[in-house]
């Protein structure tokens, strides 16, 4: 049976990942290609990384990164931030990144799915979503959450996946940051809903939550940043206490 | 000198990573004597077998890999082509492997890709050699290839039970990515080069 992941996320600006909490006010933690590798060692499933930079300075430096960090890793690795056509994808994937993951150009242009997935494969492409409640609705958001869109996050999630989406990375904009667990009724009706691999991001603070969320909440990946980052968590004894639950991992 | 397949295939440069950490040089060429040459062939690979196939086809290198006599490494993609067929297509692939591809069938407890960790089984060749058993990999596949007499490892996803890794004479091939199945892969990929 596959085993469910554990994915440390980082988010990178000019090669140094960085923490957001509800993704401003960011600290640099340490080096990206270091912090991987320590993390893959550590038995870490994946790894997701987030190009936060805005300029084309930025773009450039985590493409050059992205070399850095194939040569280096040995377990899979998801780019993601910025990506807003197949040559950005293509750019990524040919540095040997693993997978692409796309959000708010999806969401302007869900075609951008089809065309990944037809051009690579679906196993190829990551969606991306970041969703606020508002009005009990689940509403995708843009920018950080800053901005609402007019789609509900379950139909789009089945959009998504219709399109060719291998898999969904959906990220509670209400739980991230906060430490408080995630949104385990959110990802429990997602993968209810979907027949694709759900990565559930947003709200870890214990490992009590991470079992919740691969459990109660059915999520087959569960990905946290601060509380590996900091060493809160270590990526062992976390392991060690799903294992003692009884849930499958590596 | 190992020589791996350049058809466009994906993950190339993966492969390539994954034989520069355990020092292996090696040569990325899509020139058919080249290859015919090499010690030691892998067929790197990603996406859609019949793509791949055709992607052969136009590099004139299917009949170069059939007479191949040394030891082959087909990874993913690279193991389907080196099968009879795949339903992916659908497309008749080299015949070496006696396994045909299927589509894994959809199901809540076994979502299509098969993508992640997971434990192999019943490890039956040298290219396991001090790998324990239910050891993890990493795969990433939606078709997958049959239990045959040429099975030397076996993964179960959902109901499907299929084959892992394959071996014919000198043909080996894994349908997971030993690039990325951190130790226990690069022990595997440490196995074929000592061959």
């Amino acid at each position: 049976m596959v085993a469910k992941r554990i994915i440390p996320c980082l988010d990178v600006k000019d090669g140094q990942v960085v923490k957001g909490i509800n993704f401003e006010g960011l600290r640099e933690v340490g080096d990206a290609v270091e912090m991987g590798a320590q993390y893959a060692r550590e038995g870490a499933d994946e790894l997701v990384y987030l190009d936060i930079s805005a300029s084309r300075e930025g773009r450039r430096t985590f493409a050059a990164l992205v070399e850095k960090i194939a040569e280096r890793i040995d377990i899979p690795f998801t780019v993601g931030g910025g990506i807003g056509s197949l040559e950005d994808a293509a750019r990524l994937l040919d540095a040997g990144a693993d997978k692409v993951s796309v959000n708010s150009a999806a969401l302007a242009r869900p075609e951008l799915i089809s065309e990944l997935a037809g051009k690579y494969g679906s196993q190829f492409v990551v969606v991306a979503i970041d969703a606020k409640q508002m009005d009990g609705q689940w509403i995708c958001t843009t920018h950080g959450g800053s901005r609402f869109t007019e789609r509900e996050l379950y139909s789009w999630a089945r959009e998504a996946q219709e399109r060719g989406a291998g898999e969904i990375l959906f990220t509670s904009m209400d739980h991230d940051g906060t430490k408080a667990g995630y949104a385990c009724d959110v990802y429990a009706r997602l993968c209810t809903d979907l027949s694709i691999p759900v990565i559930a991001s947003g709200g870890a603070g214990s490992v009590q939550d991470i079992v919740d969320v691969l459990t109660v909440g059915k999520a087959d990946a569960a990905l946290a940043a601060s509380i590996f980052h900091y060493g809160e968590i270590p990526i062992p004894v976390l392991k060690q206490a799903l294992k003692a639950a009884n849930v499958n991992v590596r | 000198m190992i020589t791996l397949v350049d058809y466009d295939a994906g993950n190339i440069r993966s492969v390539g990573n994954a034989l520069s950490r355990l020092g292996a040089e090696y040569e990325l060429t899509a020139n058919p004597a080249r290859i015919a040459a090499a010690s030691k062939v892998i067929l790197p690979g990603v996406g859609n077998a019949a793509e791949a196939m055709e992607h052969l086809r136009e590099r004139g290198l299917c009949e170069v890999i059939r007479n191949l006599r040394v030891p082959v490494l087909g990874i993913c993609v690279g193991l389907q082509v080196l099968c009879k067929s795949s339903e992916e297509g659908p497309v008749d692939c080299l015949g070496i492997f006696d396994a045909r591809i299927r589509r894994f069938p959809e199901s809540p407890e076994a979502k299509v890709p098969h993508m992640g960790w997971n434990n192999i089984g019943n490890l039956e060749s040298k290219l396991f050699k001090d790998l324990p058993g239910g050891s993890y990999v990493y795969f990433v596949h939606s078709y997958y290839p049959e239990l045959c007499p040429d099975t030397i490892a076996t993964c179960r996803h959902g109901e499907t039970l299929f084959s892992a890794a394959l071996r014919w004479e000198n043909f080996y091939g894994t349908q997971f990515h030993p690039e990325k199945s951190g130790s226990a892969g690069a022990a595997i990929l440490q196995n074929f080069l000592a061959l």
